[in-house]
């Protein structure tokens, strides 16, 4: 397709090219999601909700770096990131309408549900400081997530499977970037490493809560579909010490951080700072809830 | 009827890609299959990356060129297993990146059972400078422009370059 200007590509009819309330369709288009005998599926639906907003909040946070990142190249890398992310929440929340039947679609789901709904961890929601402080937050993100998404592909729900089949192919990369910038920042100048050793250490109060078990999650191992979190911390200790060694970085010892009455990200119980990011996700399209452009 | 079903699939072969579009979708290998029946064609296509944005345009180009080459009744339906891999890109399209100044990708990395190893120092795997055909090229950055280039740079001609990463 060719334009004589740039106004002329933009006004195009029928343009599936731009975002929310336009022509993006269905990421599941043509894929069997009928749910796996013997699973339930408002479980599934609220377990593709914590995977699918996990992605979708950790997104939100590295789309933030655009126009902020320290090099130009790591802003791009940073976006990128976020985009593949962006693309695992898309069918995850468009599973969990499937799942559960009520044939919610992503966008509602990510821009019309309120805090108390949303499922991610903590970690992923907490404010963008400095960039060592992003890193720490991404690498610790990832490193679990791909452990998660690599036990994930033998679920028993072969949507979930594939979903995760293709992320793992993805969230290595985003490992290896995180990973290699703490090296970068640890094994830098000593004020570099006192940066990204006080970001380690700010971030992992929020590191316990990724390795519980949730009531929904409990059942869904038992059915073949889910994966125990408890079983990830052992890999994941040892990708961190072995990223933390190569970057002079000491493993922190601090409390993690307790949730209200118990209750955590997974249970929709979120921080100060998860209202800030819904409002600047969702504002537009609950002002405009039937605008295209 | 087997000559309409190859005139359909002859039609979305044709279909390029937004991003690259010395490609086309059969060279990146994500034209997954094409069936007709009774003048109603299936197409399965297959996403690279998860948020690649140009699946949407690359279903919406698909049922463009169907249309206007007669098939009216046209869906488009995504696949989501095995997962792409740059190692269904073809000799063709291989040849077209480099063609382009992309160079293409070396054979995706092949996952032993057990944890995934992590990658800490500069990747060993060498790639050609699609201008002048050196070895002695640099990672400069593993994202570019899209999520499936990383940007490198020529030692000895001096020029940057993308290369198609392997996936």
């Amino acid at each position: 397709m060719s334009f004589d200007n740039a106004y002329e590509a933009i006004t195009e009819e029928n343009d599936a090219r731009w975002a929310f309330g336009t022509g993006f369709e269905d990421p599941l288009s043509g894929v069997d999601t009928s749910v796996p005998r013997g699973v339930d599926g408002d479980d599934l639906a609220a377990y593709c909700l914590m995977l699918g907003d996990d992605a979708l909040i950790m997104s939100h946070r590295l789309q933030e770096w655009c126009t902020n990142a320290p090099e130009l190249e790591d802003e791009v890398a940073l976006a990128n990131i976020g985009l593949d992310l962006l693309g695992q929440a898309r069918l995850l929340l468009t599973r969990a309408g499937k799942a559960d039947g009520s044939d919610r679609d992503e966008d509602s789901h990510a821009f019309f549900r309120d805090e108390r709904e949303f499922r991610n961890v903590r970690l992923v929601e907490v404010e963008n400081s400095d960039f060592a402080y992003s890193i720490a937050r991404l690498l610790i993100s990832v490193t679990w997530r791909l452990s998660l998404l690599q036990r994930l592909t033998t679920s028993a729900d072969p949507v979930l499977a594939a979903i995760a089949a293709k992320g793992v192919k993805e969230v290595t990369y985003h490992r290896d970037y995180a990973a290699q910038w703490a090296v970068r920042l640890g094994d830098g100048t000593e004020y570099s490493r006192q940066r990204m050793q006080a970001g380690l250490d700010a971030v992992w109060p929020l590191v316990g809560e990724l390795f519980e078990l949730h009531p929904v999650e409990a059942r869904l191992v038992e059915a073949g579909v889910a994966v125990d979190p408890g079983g990830l911390r052992e890999e994941f200790d040892a990708v961190l010490a072995q990223v933390l060694s190569a970057a002079t970085l000491t493993l922190p010892e601090v409390a993690p951080r307790g949730g209200v009455a118990g209750k955590r990200g997974r249970d929709g119980v979120h921080t100060e700072a998860m209202g800030f990011i819904l409002a600047e996700l969702q504002s537009i399209p609950r002002a405009h809830p039937e605008a295209t452009w | 009827m087997v000559s309409i079903l190859l005139d359909a699939r002859a039609v979305a072969e044709t279909v390029t890609d937004p991003e690259l579009p010395m490609l086309t979708l059969a060279d990146l290998g994500v034209l997954r299959e094409v069936t007709e029946s009774e003048g109603a064609v299936v197409v399965t296509i297959t996403p690279t990356y998860t948020g690649c944005p140009a699946m949407d345009t690359m279903r919406d180009d698909l049922v463009r060129e169907l249309h206007a080459a007669g098939y009216h009744d046209v869906d488009v339906r995504t696949v989501l297993h095995p997962a792409w891999s740059t190692d269904w890109i073809t000799d063709a399209g291989r040849r077209k990146l480099a063609e382009a100044g992309i160079a293409p990708p070396g054979s995706a990395p092949k996952r032993a059972a057990g944890p995934i190893p992590l990658t800490l120092g500069p990747p060993v795997r060498r790639v050609r400078c699609p201008r002048c055909d050196s070895p002695d090229t640099d990672e400069i950055s593993r994202f570019s422009a899209t999520a499936c280039k990383a940007l490198r740079r020529c030692r000895a001609c001096s020029e940057p370059f993308e290369h198609f990463k392997e996936f």
